[in-house]
């Protein structure tokens, strides 16, 4: 399937060019930087909440949540509150442990044959580290990039900014979450075309984002430090796109706006693609419900009323037998001959 | 039949390495030994499924009705519409893969498409290309493009590769425990049964026994005399082991519990013994406490493989617990060992067939203990059960009558992953014999390994499929065995029971099967019982015999 990642890394280079040739040429900035960043934004928004709604839509009709630990049953037997929540408590906390720490690839198992005839289930905790690390970087480059949208910049993102930049590495000095987030990405890839399994699942639309995560780290990161972007120019523009009074600066240079580009195609990406997992896991069924089945009933909107086999049919159908066997019957003989369908062992 | 390969064999054979071809382009191979053969028409006609039709699985046609890709589109959107589940798990896996080695038929067979996120893309690649915006646009561009957004056109071929690894799954939602969505390729199998019933497909082995189950009240076809037969026989048993007369009710209206186990426990050895365990223990609470209970002839089957069908067909198997209930007047109901009987009554009954306003909250007449867990649905797990009666020391137990067993418990897993019903089976357990070992972590609990026989797959044609995903499980067994010399494999699962047997035998043969409330019957100390020589299965007694001979 290397075909997969070989469009995704074209597309993602055909992006590249666009972006890199296209804000040359008359009208591009306005068009690389202000026409398509507000369309994406709005692709992003509506989608987003688009996609969701149309999760909400359909009903929740039976409690599923999977149980990983001990149920809340008789009172002197310890239950695992949040592996197997019995109150709204134990979702939320569960849910949190799933969302910010990754918790159900904590568990993650590397299954192997071994000689002999053993099998072994090793603790496999490089997925859930890099992933962890992914989503974190990501998430502190993100909010880092605040900066560029507020006026004046609150402390609590400069305070970030110096944790952030604590090595003090070159100027201006090195954020580790760039770097953090361009070796996940890396190691995000890496495993994709390397463990043989992964390799076979993995689609277009799996690299495609890694590669495109991959290129907005990549740009950013030499605007930073190596082509030097105008930072003041820089601000100027996107504080102008966010005061909606959108105006070109001179000068930021053409890295910018394909960085700008990037970042566009991935938010109007998105919502139609598997990055929705970030709506989607608070929406999942065998999550997000405490394990209160036998305790309170949950109601199916869609319940309907079904054919069964009443007690009264069955018992037409044997009584004979019944009271034969001294079994007691509702009603005296009236005896029947239904047919007989075979019989199963 | 195909033979069965040797053990060793079988293990040899397993290759994790995926074939070159992707798995779009390697066309399904229906094999001997992994297929189940399809349903009779006849059981099908008797429920009132569609498109009943004699057909063959190894053949190319299916005679399937002219209009099959719309009805199987139809219920895609339908089920879409019905199920949030479906429709979030359909949008958000990300192949991380992270589910691939936990399945049981992966780590046995090797066959990708084992996968339980591949399993899942056999459906969602169907799903991308009809019901998405992104594959209907890309899918325009060519069909090259379709391929590397992982979507596809229903086909034949498809629907074949569907109806083949449908049925290599067990529903036992391991893959669901370690998806960091929690994605759940059960229920996806679940939905993609549902469709393939649509239009007549299924197999045997589960529509057969829907198809007793809804005449005689159970899977195995038992017509009520034969039923109480049977019963006799075990009561017939017990006078012959321990002196005692045991006389279980049936259909007795007026009693105050309903009692409802799988009707394995009652035809299928080892699953009988458990069932002299209930009887015996019913029998012992009752000349102790008075305790009052019945058994159901109608209700006689706490199994329903009416799930491994359709959500409807589940109901339409499961309205008979409360019907019964109902019906003879009990307050509330206590149900036997099985996982995916518990599984319905935990996570669907009430919801289904509920509410169970006719019936009181449960309250152990004998403890008093308020089964506050299962407030609304009014029904408790034996072990639950069980387990409170031995906390309040209600029961006499001589433990050495369990010594010769060493002894590890296998979790269901229905009961495990679908209810979280762990340490009340350990507990009695633990009560009833003196040598218990766990196997490795990885292998119980959430994390329990699948008999590789469950939702409907114990069957005897695919026997080579079976021992394959009863790999993992026997191989922990295995490993206490060798270990600490386990000889006991217990269990709370009719289906275990008789999977369980066969996979053990194949792969660690030392080992025996037994239930959990074998092993308290074989404990308890019966009021009036003369001196035990032979356990439940009538084999000697080690110790006991030497008192006998002096
Ligand atoms: S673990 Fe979940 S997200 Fe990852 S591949 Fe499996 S189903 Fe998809
Ligand atoms: S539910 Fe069980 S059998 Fe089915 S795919 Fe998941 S792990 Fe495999």
């Amino acid at each position: 399937m290397n075909i997969s990642y070989m469009y995704s890394l074209i597309a993602v280079v055909v992006l590249f060019l666009l972006a890199y040739v296209g804000v040359k040429l008359p009208g591009g900035e306005v068009f690389f930087g202000v026409i398509i960043p507000y369309l994406a934004l709005i692709i992003f928004v509506l989608g987003f909440v688009n996609r969701v709604i149309d999760w909400a839509r359909s009903p929740v009709p039976f409690r599923i949540p999977t149980t990983c630990g001990q149920q809340k049953s008789l009172p002197w037997i310890k239950s695992a509150s949040i592996d197997n929540p019995s109150g709204t408590g134990g979702v939320i906390v569960r849910m949190i442990l799933e969302v910010v720490f990754l918790r159900s690839l904590f568990r993650n198992t590397k299954c192997e044959l071994k000689a002999g005839d053993k099998i072994s289930y090793e603790w496999e905790k490089w997925l859930w580290l890099f992933s962890l690390i992914f989503h974190w970087s990501f998430f502190i480059v993100l909010f880092r990039h605040l900066r560029f949208f507020t006026e004046p910049v609150p402390a609590c993102l400069q305070l970030l900014e110096k944790l952030d930049g604590f090595l003090q590495i070159g100027l201006p000095g090195l954020m580790l979450s760039g770097v953090a987030l361009l070796a996940a990405v890396t190691f995000l890839f890496l495993r994709r075309i390397l463990i043989p399994q992964v390799k076979y699942i993995s689609l277009g639309s799996d690299y495609f984002p890694l590669f495109l995560i991959f290129g907005i780290a990549f740009t950013g990161i030499l605007m930073r430090y190596f082509t030097k972007v105008d930072i003041v120019g820089a601000k100027a523009f996107t504080m102008g796109l966010v005061t909606l009074k959108p105006h070109i600066t001179e000068g930021v240079g053409s890295v910018f706006y394909v960085h700008l580009f990037f970042v566009s195609v991935l938010l109007a990406y998105f919502p139609f693609s598997k990055l929705m997992h970030l709506g989607g896991i608070f929406m999942s069924p065998t999550r997000n419900l405490a394990n209160t089945s036998r305790v309170k009933r949950h109601v199916n909107p869609w319940n309907y009323p079904v054919k069964i086999h009443t007690y009264e049919a069955y018992e037409d159908e044997f009584r004979e037998k019944m009271i034969e066997a001294g079994l007691p019957v509702e009603k005296m003989m009236e005896p029947e001959t239904p047919e007989e369908p075979e019989e199963k062992e | 039949m195909s033979e069965t390969p040797k053990p060793d064999e079988l293990f040899s054979n397993i290759d994790y390495r995926p074939p070159s071809s992707g798995w779009m382009d390697t066309p399904v191979d229906i094999k001997k030994g992994i297929y189940s053969y399809a349903g009779n028409p006849k059981s099908l006609e008797y429920v009132g499924l569609p498109f009943a039709r004699q057909w063959n699985p190894i053949d190319e046609d299916w005679s399937l009705p002219e209009n099959w890709k719309e009805i199987i589109s139809k219920g895609f959107r339908e089920r879409l519409d019905r199920f949030r589940s479906i429709k979030v798990f359909m949008d958000i896996c990300v192949r991380c893969g992270a589910c691939a080695d936990k399945c049981h038929f992966f780590i046995g067979s090797g066959d990708p498409k084992n996968m339980p996120v591949l399993r899942a893309e056999l459906l969602r690649s169907v799903y991308r290309n009809d019901f998405t915006t992104a594959g209907k646009i890309i899918g325009s561009i060519g069909k090259n493009f379709k391929k590397i957004i992982g979507a596809r056109e229903l086909d034949l071929q498809v629907l074949k590769e569907w109806w083949y690894y449908l049925f290599q799954c067990t529903e036992c939602r391991r893959c669901s425990v370690f998806c960091p969505y929690g994605i759940d390729t059960a229920e996806i199998t679940i939905m993609g049964r549902e469709l393939l019933n649509l239009i007549g497909l299924n197999i045997d082995w589960i529509i057969t026994p829907v198809a007793n189950c809804y005449r005689t009240g159970n899977h195995l076809g038992i017509q009520p005399h034969a039923y109480k037969d049977m019963m006799d026989f075990f009561s017939d048993d017990i006078e012959e082991i321990t002196g005692v007369k045991v006389e279980p009710s049936f259909n007795r209206k007026g009693a105050e519990i309903l009692f409802v186990t799988p009707s394995g426990d009652v035809f299928a050895d080892p699953g009988t013994y458990t069932c002299v365990g209930y009887m015996m223990l019913f029998h012992y609470l009752q000349e102790k406490y008075g305790f009052d209970i019945t058994w159901s002839t109608y209700a006689s089957e706490g199994g329903n493989f009416g799930f491994f069908t359709s959500h409807e067909m589940m109901k339409r198997l499961n309205a008979k617990m409360y019907a019964e209930a109902k019906r003879l007047g009990v307050k509330w109901i206590i149900g036997g060992e099985c996982g995916h009987m518990w599984r319905v009554i935990h996570q669907y009954m009430d919801t289904m067939n509920g509410p169970a306003d006719f019936l009181e909250e449960p309250v152990s007449p004998i403890t008093g203990t308020k089964f506050e867990n299962a407030k609304s649905t009014k029904m408790v797990h034996i072990a639950e059960f069980t387990a409170d009666l031995i906390k309040h020391n209600k029961l006499e137990l001589d433990t050495s009558r369990n010594d010769h067993l060493k002894v590890t418990y296998h979790d269901s897993c229905n009961t495990s992953r679908g209810m979280g019903l762990l340490e009340e089976p350990r507990y009695v357990i633990k009560n009833v014999c003196n040598n218990y070992y766990e196997m490795p972590v990885n292998t119980i609990r959430e994390q329990t390994f699948c008999c590789g026989s469950g939702s409907g797959l114990n069957a005897g044609e695919n026997m080579e499929l079976r021992m394959q995903g009863g790999l993992p499980r026997a191989n922990a067994v295995k490993y206490v065995h060798e270990k600490h010399g386990v000889n006991m494999l217990s269990c709370i699962c009719a289906i275990d029971r008789a999977a369980l047997s066969a996979s053990v035998e194949y792969w660690v043969p030392e080992v025996e099967v037994t239930g959990v409330h074998e092993m308290v019957g074989n404990a308890l100390i019966l009021p009036g019982e003369h001196k035990r020589t032979t356990d439940l299965r009538s084999e000697p007694l080690p110790g006991m015999e030497d008192d006998d001979a002096e």
